[in-house]
């Protein structure tokens, strides 16, 4: 294969969330109204000068990106929807970057809502994928909830990961959501109480779930120099991979597509796993942070458990990861939660942090995971950052 | 005009009004679990009595209440023309749109079989025991209608109505030399029973097979069966009316059958 | 007596509590995914093959995933494979899953090499054993997969899923609708046998005495009421008699005569056939579907069931059986109604299709024909398989067979 183009002069800036809240009223268009207007405000550039647009929603139905450019007066010269759930911040990124890079637009507006109303999230379950819809739904209902009690289950049985691994990260999690504002969870959780926490599909705990919720988030893709002549902090793309329904013949899903394209990212962006100073992984199970841990290679196939009991994952710790709490303490504002960790690194990195700030962070590798089609998820996304 | 006939109905009706002629009806009502005649499978079957609701006051006709109602022409109590049988196909006015009307009123006899047929549900009527009967209440008449009491009618239960077993039916009915008697002899209209047919339940097996509809639609004369309260006749002296539906071509129909009965007894007010 | 005789009993309704409504497990799927609900339909497992390639894929696709083929099929699989992963949902989203949790669900690798989702059955081994994956019905007439042990285990079908799949007489109140004819005879004993715990059976004209019905009437258990399905009131007496009772509704009334449409003149034989075998099933329904609809949630017994005893010459008109096999294919389309509007209170409709039966109006036919007692024996197990179409005998098979590959072809063998 050879050598990608790099990402170079290309940054991103203005990291801005909409605070969640548990359901709303509201529909998607109005939280992607709300998140353009905060790129606005907070950028200082005018509407018009945004002439780039890629919008992920899963609620935005029936419109999709180009019905946001008129409700919302927008005329992009370049446009692009990604509704790819965990992995939009990641491929929205790679599309932005390129577009700005070959100045098929200026700036781009990367933006990803949903709204949450009582019953939303049973009907998206039941008609997410039609492999979904004739291959899963119907047994038992469960959702994702029941999908990644297998592949835990799975990872479980075959490289001996207890409770107490996945527990470990998510209370790390929680002290990291504690000074973020925008969480909706901000007590503090004892490992204890993940463990007597009830079974919703076994070996899956409640404290292992994500709690959906409305809300978004959003930033900008631009040239280094338009960043500068706005007086933007930034920060800097050094590489960016994504890959789709990798493996597909492994029996059951125990790795992502990441471990196709580790190698790659990291040539791209010059740097090795070593030198990370946080990671922010796609967390709607803690599994899935354990299969990054070993595709990205920060520890070999199975090593997850020992790379976590090892390490401390909070903000002050030996090895970050969500600074600010991930999905599992802030909430899963639907599609925007392929977002959470991108938004979060880009503060992080351009001395934004609105919650605990990991010291000195110079580099930081943000990872997506998303669409459960069938029996496992796959998209992949990686990039890694600079500051 | 005719002052005698005139004066005839006048008194027909004060009669009637003053109770002295009795209207008996000799009818079963028409319901769906009225016992239908059953033939062997292989033969063409005699739809029995269906009813179906067109509206009862609701959303199919909110005002009003009818029916649909369906069956063969010889179903309950019922009126069979000559043409019914195949040695009466080729004779005139052998259809129940073409018998002449004034056979459908005319006087009655009635013999009781009734202690017969108690002893022997496949009793037959003889010619010894018609006139047996003759000697006691007179000859019967030109062009009276014969019935056979029997009180099968009484009969309630459809299984001891029909009365089968593994070689079929057993009910009484006329003998083959009692039919051509009446008809020969007596020149009767008709000749009527309380039970399914005008013939025996094991009729198949006289000579001529079904002796009772061979010889009287051969003579252009007509049957009546399912007859009911032929208990509260007079042996004689009573009129039956029996006009069947103005089918065209028709074999036969359910009818109304009413008798005027004398109650001599009954004196005006 | 003390006042705890007339306790509650466990197998009563307690008459104050408001009533089940039925709920449904998702009954959408997609046009072609539809092919693994029509083989469970006739009880069998079968999986999408690409006829280019030979690939097999699960879910079911609308392109070879290998060589992008589109000439896709259905075979056949044993389903034997591997238990891979294994989760019990507590907290499913739908009403139907809720209300009946937890539901055992796991991933299992089949060795043709495709992995599926499928609930468990209870006696499935821990991840990594061997088990066999079958297809079942579920309350909404739609397949789903599950996993059995490899070997049969005391009390199989106790498992509560497949309880819930099928509609097993034992412990139900059966109506067979007509007890007169041999088939109508074997059915009620064999509901008896299969554990019903009532089995009424309607007979019309009883004074006819059929042969064996007097036995049947003093069998224990079996209670013969009048029944005549050509006549609404009688229908509807038996309705306001029993229907809020029947669990399980058996349609055996038949009318079968031998004719084509040009041996028998007139229309009398062949309307009489039409009576029973097609108005006779709609005044059945009218009568007792609505209630048997609205019982099919109730506690502790549900209506579950409705059968009708159709005729493979539904399929493809038989000529030497003309009229007859023209009133089956009546009844067949008006089957298929009933079981779209049962559908939705998740009573299932069970049509039989058997070739010719060992009866007196197939003395010409010849062998096999299909004995009525086995008849009824194939009726029971399908219902205990919650499957919806039964092809009970080799000839039905074969119909089947030669009727699903081409319709055409079929009518222009039998009238050759």
């Amino acid at each position: 294969m050879s050598r990608r183009l790099g990402y170079d002069g290309v940054v991103l800036a203005s990291p801005v969330t909409i605070p969640y809240e548990r359901f709303s009223t509201r529909g998607a268009h109005w939280f992607l109204g709300r998140a353009m207007r905060a790129l606005v405000e907070t950028s200082g550039l005018d509407k018009a000068a945004i002439d780039g647009l890629c919008a992920t929603s899963f609620s935005l139905a029936p419109d999709t990106a180009i019905g946001v450019t008129e409700h919302l007066g927008l005329s992009p010269r370049w446009l692009d929807y990604v509704p790819l759930g965990g992995a939009s911040g990641m491929i929205a990124l790679r599309r932005a970057a390129r577009a700005v890079q070959t100045g098929d637009a200026e700036i781009v507006a990367c933006v990803a809502a949903d709204t949450n109303q009582t019953d939303s999230f049973r009907r998206s379950t039941a008609a997410f994928s039609q492999f979904a819809q004739d291959a899963v739904y119907p047994y038992g209902s469960g959702g994702p909830n029941a999908s990644f009690a297998l592949l835990t289950d799975h990872y479980m049985r075959t490289f001996g990961a207890r409770p107490e691994d996945f527990g470990k990260v998510c209370v790390a999690q929680r002290r990291n959501s504690l000074d973020f504002p925008h969480a909706l969870f901000r007590s503090e959780l004892t490992l204890e109480q993940y463990l007597n926490s009830p079974l919703i599909a076994d070996p899956i705990r409640l404290y292992d779930c994500v709690m959906p919720c409305a809300g978004a988030e959003a930033f900008l893709v631009m040239r280094e120099e338009t960043a500068r002549t706005q007086g933007l902090p930034h920060v800097y793309l050094l590489g960016a991979i994504e890959r789709h329904n990798a493996f597909a013949d492994d029996p059951i899903q125990e790795r992502g597509g990441w471990a196709a394209d580790r190698d790659d990212l990291f040539a791209q962006a010059g740097i090795g796993p070593g030198e990370i100073d946080f990671l922010q992984a796609y967390d709607d199970y803690p599994v899935i942070i354990f299969l990054q841990l070993e595709d990205l290679g920060f520890c070999g196939k199975g090593e997850a458990r020992a790379f976590v009991q090892d390490n401390d994952l909070t903000n002050a710790g030996s090895f970050p990861v969500n600074t600010s709490g991930g999905q599992l303490s802030v909430g899963q504002a639907g599609a925007a939660g392929g977002y959470l960790g991108l938004v979060e690194a880009i503060r992080q990195l351009s001395g934004q942090a609105v919650g605990g700030v990991v010291p000195d962070a110079r580099y930081g590798l943000v990872s997506g995971f998303g669409m459960i089609n069938y029996d496992r998820g796959l998209s992949t996304g990686a990039a890694v950052l600079a500051a | 005009m005719n002052a005698p006939a005139d004066s005839t109905l006048a008194g027909l009706v004060a009669d009637l009004a003053c109770g002295r002629v009795e209207v008996v009806d000799l009818t079963h009502t028409l319901s769906p679990d009225f016992p239908q005649i059953v033939l062997p499978p292989e033969f063409g079957q005699c739809a029995p009595f269906r009813i179906e609701e067109i509206s009862r006051y609701d959303e199919r006709g909110a005002s009003w209440y009818w029916n649909n109602f369906s069956c063969g022409e010889h179903t309950g109590t019922h009126f069979d023309a000559p043409i019914h049988w195949v040695s009466g196909r080729n004779l005139p006015n052998n259809t129940t749109d073409t018998v002449p009307v004034e056979n459908f009123v005319g006087p009655v006899c009635v013999i009781d079989c009734v202690a017969e047929t108690e002893a022997d549900d496949d009793f037959l009527l003889t010619v010894d025991f018609v006139k047996r009967w003759e000697a006691e209440h007179g000859t019967i008449p030109p062009r009276a209608w014969v019935l056979m009491r029997t009180d099968w009618s009484k009969r309630g239960d459809p299984a001891a109505f029909q009365n089968y077993d593994e070689v079929g039916q057993h009910s009484p009915g006329p003998d083959p030399d009692c039919v051509r008697f009446l008809v020969d002899e007596r020149d009767i209209t008709g000749f009527g029973t309380e039970t399914i047919g005008t013939d025996a339940g094991q009729a198949a097996h006289l000579k001529p097979p079904y002796p009772a509809h061979f010889y009287l639609h051969a003579a252009n004369r007509y049957g009546l069966q399912c007859l009911r309260n032929l208990d509260q006749l007079p042996a004689t002296g009573a009129v039956l009316i029996c006009p069947p539906l103005k089918i065209r071509k028709g074999s036969g129909s359910p009818l109304r059958v009413l008798a005027l009965v004398p109650r001599p007894e009954v004196t005006d007010a | 007596m003390s006042m705890s005789d007339h306790g509650p009993s466990p197998k009563r309704r307690n008459p104050v509590l408001p009533p089940r409504r039925p709920t449904l497990p998702p009954v959408a799927r997609t046009r072609h995914a539809l092919g693994l609900s029509a083989a469970a339909a006739i009880g069998e497992f079968a999986l999408q093959e690409c006829r280019e390639c030979g690939a097999v894929q699960y879910p079911p696709r609308e392109a070879c995933r290998s060589c992008l083929s589109d000439m896709l099929t259905w075979r056949p699989d044993n389903g034997a494979g591997t238990l891979l992963a294994s989760t019990v949902v507590r907290r499913p989203y739908e009403l139907y899953f809720r209300e009946h949790a937890p539901w055992p669900t796991g991933l299992v690798r089949l060795d043709c090499g495709v992995s599926v989702v499928a609930f468990l059955h209870r006696a499935c081994p821990e991840a990594e054993g061997r088990v066999r994956v079958r297809a079942y019905l579920d309350r909404a007439g739609r397949a789903v997969l599950v996993a059995l042990p490899e070997q049969e285990v005391p009390d199989m079908s106790e498992d509560p899923l497949l309880k819930a799949f099928g509609n097993a007489p034992k412990g139900r109140n059966v109506l067979v609708t007509d007890g007169r004819s041999d088939l109508g005879q074997a059915m009620a004993l064999a509901a008896l046998k299969a554990g019903a715990e009532t089995v009424w059976v309607g007979v019309s004209d009883p004074w006819k005495a059929p042969p064996g019905f007097k036995a049947l009437e003093e069998t224990p258990g079996i209670t013969v009421l009048s029944l005549d399905v050509t006549e609404g009131q009688s229908v509807e007496t038996l309705a306001g008699q029993i229907g809020g009772k029947v669990d399980i509704l058996i349609n055996t009334a038949e009318f079968h005569r031998t004719h084509s449409a040009l041996s028998r003149r007139g229309v009398e034989t062949a309307r009489a056939e039409m009576d029973v075998n097609y108005f006779g099933l709609l005044r059945l329904g009218q009568a007792f579907g609505p209630a048997m609809c609205s019982r099919a949630a109730e506690k502790p017994k549900n209506a579950v069931a409705w059968v009708n005893v159709l005729s493979v010459f539904a399929l493809a008109n038989y000529p030497q059986q003309g009229t007859f096999s023209a009133s089956k294919a009546a009844a067949l389309s008006l089957a298929q109604c009933l079981r779209a509007e049962f559908r939705s209170s998740g009573l299932r409709v069970l049509n039989v299709f058997p070739g010719p039966v060992d009866e007196d109006w197939n003395q010409l036919e010849l062998p096999p024909k299909l004995a009525p007692a086995k008849l009824a024996s194939a009726i029971v197990r399908a219902l205990e398989d919650g499957i919806e179409d039964l092809y009970p005998d080799p000839i039905a098979r074969d119909w089947h067979e030669r009727w699903r590959a081409d319709p055409k072809v079929l009518e222009m063998e039998l009238t050759a």
